[in-house]
């Protein structure tokens, strides 16, 4: 992206993903207040209207997620953004924007749980959740920031993933990363950058709604232009049809499961940090590689070679760089604000053997781990 | 324009593919369906101008067998689900067809508030007093003591006025009719489409296979005969004395007022947020419609 007019402002990162949103296109959000999600929905009810889209305030989060799907299938691009609890009341309906390919976006800022929990205090426990929530196998894009910078970049991120896949993106931040300002220089956004859904130049009668090409940007019609489609959360055909027919279940499963196997390296991007002659490694997401961050440069000023793996995209999660960086680590440490979401996954994609190699780093009192905490483990295990 | 009922059929249905429908032989929601093209027709409505939105159940399943913009979401959701579509299309129809079950149980919350919100959608509402899909639980409006597969000993929840509940909650245009009274559902519909506002009907059905047949109350035709008895006029309930009264279910509007509508109270929020000089050309597509331009249906 281009860096023409660099303008300094101080920004709090729940701004940042309401201007991202709107230097995304965004048109519709609908949301229910909940802590520390809330100020998203703030500015974009200022703003909103004074671009010509729309806010609304729903009775709850599962109405929420339903009036943007519906606004969404009408052609608006559409966002909310919520918390853990209001997440757990939107996996149904995320469900349902999955199976039936409506782009749409859901913002969670973690804070502490399950259940009530810690409502002003950060987590990360929602990583599982974002990803194996819904009942049934469904897709997941789920993109984490470290950054007030990245919070905007990641949220246009996010809604370009939704409408170049059509599905339901989610963007993972933490309460911290979320109310956490910071001197930022916007990035001018390149309009080329920005994408929207092609639409379809064929007559009514020929229309597919899920045409199986294996091209994921396929031709889609919105609501009130002519084609007049059947959107259902049923088993469907390509027509959108339900169906119970074995072939055709299935091949709408495969096509959900393909849009993201098939196109990995698109979706999938990490930084890494210091890796270069990296003995030991973090892995690392959001607030806590921030604190890994600054444990490394300490670390580093003693001559400790040690690096970061830092996932932006955790769904898919990230296998390729993970066997790249780290399957010669000495150690990895995985520092986590949860009871070993990322360190599982870890685990899975480096298998047995590597096991006894990860350093697990957990804090779920409502505090974030302090750059001190890893450097003590960098000095035992370097 | 001269009508021919056949011609509707023929227009208004997805009739290549996707018949025969699920609903049991008896059942009301092909009454109910045929009065809502009859009434679609009436109003000379664009096809391609029309969001038909559901739920889950018997007649949620409704929008699939229409020549409509179908969307059938998630049990009690339909509400929600055509708010965003109004919102983001106000120039088109939005026709919510929903169940006892769907629209005030689970997705009860949805009702009120978009009765509270007076957004300019149609919502027909067929109660046949039981979840009939899933194979005969009792509803919030399964009358007291009836039998159901989930009421086993008689049915002790007492049950909720859909009317009454709208009414209460903001609804600027209620009526109830049943699937017996045929021309006056289509005619309902109607004013329903042609008020601006939030519109509930209320249409009293026959489920003789599965409520019917729970609680011996006969043969499909047995069941409508009950109706045209039973469910009468206003006028005539009103001058009924109260013990009267509980064995009679009352049709007609019940209510028809003017009120701020949403979409239009929120286009008008976007206009008067438009810079000045802009004002005849706002910046996007939403406020544009909003001014009631018509090229979104191109």
């Amino acid at each position: 992206m281009q860096t023409q007019e660099p303008k300094r402002i101080l920004l709090q990162g729940n701004e940042a993903i309401a201007l991202g949103a709107l230097d995304a296109g965004l048109n519709f959000f609908a949301g229910y207040p909940i802590t520390p999600s809330t100020e998203i929905a703030e500015i974009l009810a200022r703003e909103l209207p004074k671009r010509g889209g729309v806010f609304i305030q729903m009775e709850d989060e599962i109405a929420s997620i339903s009036a943007i799907i519906g606004a969404s299938i009408a052609g608006s691009k559409v966002m909310t953004a919520t918390s853990g609890p209001g997440f757990s009341l939107m996996l149904e309906g995320m469900g349902y924007a999955k199976i039936t390919e409506t782009p749409c976006v859901v913002v969670n800022v973690m804070r502490g749980g399950p259940s009530t929990g810690l409502p002003t205090s950060p987590s990360q426990s929602d990583i599982m959740q974002a990803r194996w929530g819904n009942h049934g196998d469904a897709p997941a894009i789920v993109l984490y920031p470290d950054s007030v910078l990245e919070s905007y970049q990641l949220t246009i991120r996010a809604i370009n993933l939704a409408e170049k896949y059509r599905t339901c993106v989610v963007l993972l931040t933490d309460e911290v990363l979320g109310h956490m300002r910071r001197a930022v220089t916007l990035p001018k956004i390149n309009p080329g950058r920005i994408i929207h859904r092609i639409k379809p130049n064929v007559p009514p009668e020929w229309y597919k709604h899920y045409e199986d090409i294996t091209k994921y940007r396929t031709p889609v019609a919105s609501f009130g232009e002519g084609y007049r489609f059947h959107v259902t959360g049923l088993s469907h055909d390509q027509y959108g049809f339900p169906t119970n027919k074995a072939e055709e279940t299935k091949a709408m499963m495969t096509r959900l499961k393909k849009k993201i196997t098939h196109h990995i390296d698109d979706l999938v991007q990490v930084e890494a940090f210091e890796m270069e002659d990296a003995r030991v490694a973090i892995f690392a997401a959001g607030i806590s590689s921030r604190s890994a961050k600054a444990a490394i440069k300490m670390a580093r000023k003693s001559g400790r070679k040690i690096g970061l793996l830092r996932p932006l995209t955790i769904w898919p999660f990230p296998d390729d760089a993970v066997k790249k960086y780290l399957r010669d680590m000495k150690a990895i440490i995985v520092p986590e604000l949860n009871q070993g979401q990322l360190s599982l996954e870890l685990k899975r994609v480096l298998g047995n053997k590597k096991t006894r190699k990860i350093i697990e780093l957990q804090r779920y009192d409502g505090n974030t781990i302090s750059p001190a905490e890893i450097l003590e483990i960098i000095k035992e295990v370097h | 324009m001269k009508s021919i009922p056949l011609k509707r059929i023929h227009k208004f249905l997805r009739h290549k593919k996707k018949f025969p429908h699920v609903w049991c032989a008896g059942c009301s929601n092909g009454i109910v369906l045929g009065a809502t093209i009859r009434a679609i027709a009436d109003m000379g409505y664009e096809k391609d101008n029309i969001a038909m939105v559901s739920g889950i159940g018997c007649s949620s399943r409704m929008p699939v067998y229409v020549d409509f913009n179908t969307l059938h979401t998630l049990h009690g959701r339909a509400i929600a689900y055509a708010t965003g579509v109004k919102l983001a299309k106000p120039n088109m129809e939005v026709i919510v067809v929903t169940g006892d079950g769907d629209a005030t149980a689970i997705g009860g919350n949805h009702l009120i508030h978009a009765a509270r919100r007076n957004i300019n959608i149609t919502v027909i509402l067929v109660n046949n007093y039981i979840y009939g899909m899933t194979g005969g639980q009792y509803s919030p409006t399964t009358p007291l003591n009836d039998l159901s597969s989930t009421t086993p000993y008689g049915n002790m929840d007492p049950t909720f006025d859909i009317c009454e509940l709208a009414m209460g909650a903001g609804a600027s245009f209620v009526a109830r009719t049943s699937a017996y009274h045929v021309v006056e559902m289509q005619s309902f519909i109607k004013q329903a489409f042609e008020h601006k506002g939030f519109s509930l009907i209320e249409i009293i059905s026959a489920c003789p296979v599965i409520y019917g047949r729970m609680n011996k109350k006969g043969t499909a035709p047995e069941m409508m005969m009950w109706m045209k008895k039973n469910i009468i006029p206003n006028k005539a309930y009103e001058k009924l004395e109260p013990e009267e009264q509980e064995s009679k279910i009352s049709r007609g509007v019940l209510r028809k007022i003017e009120k701020p509508e949403y979409v239009e109270q929120y286009s008008k929020l976007i206009t008067s947020l438009q810079p000045k000089e802009e004002k005849s050309e706002p910046k996007d597509s939403t406020a544009k419609r909003a001014e009631g331009e018509k090229n979104d249906n191109k």
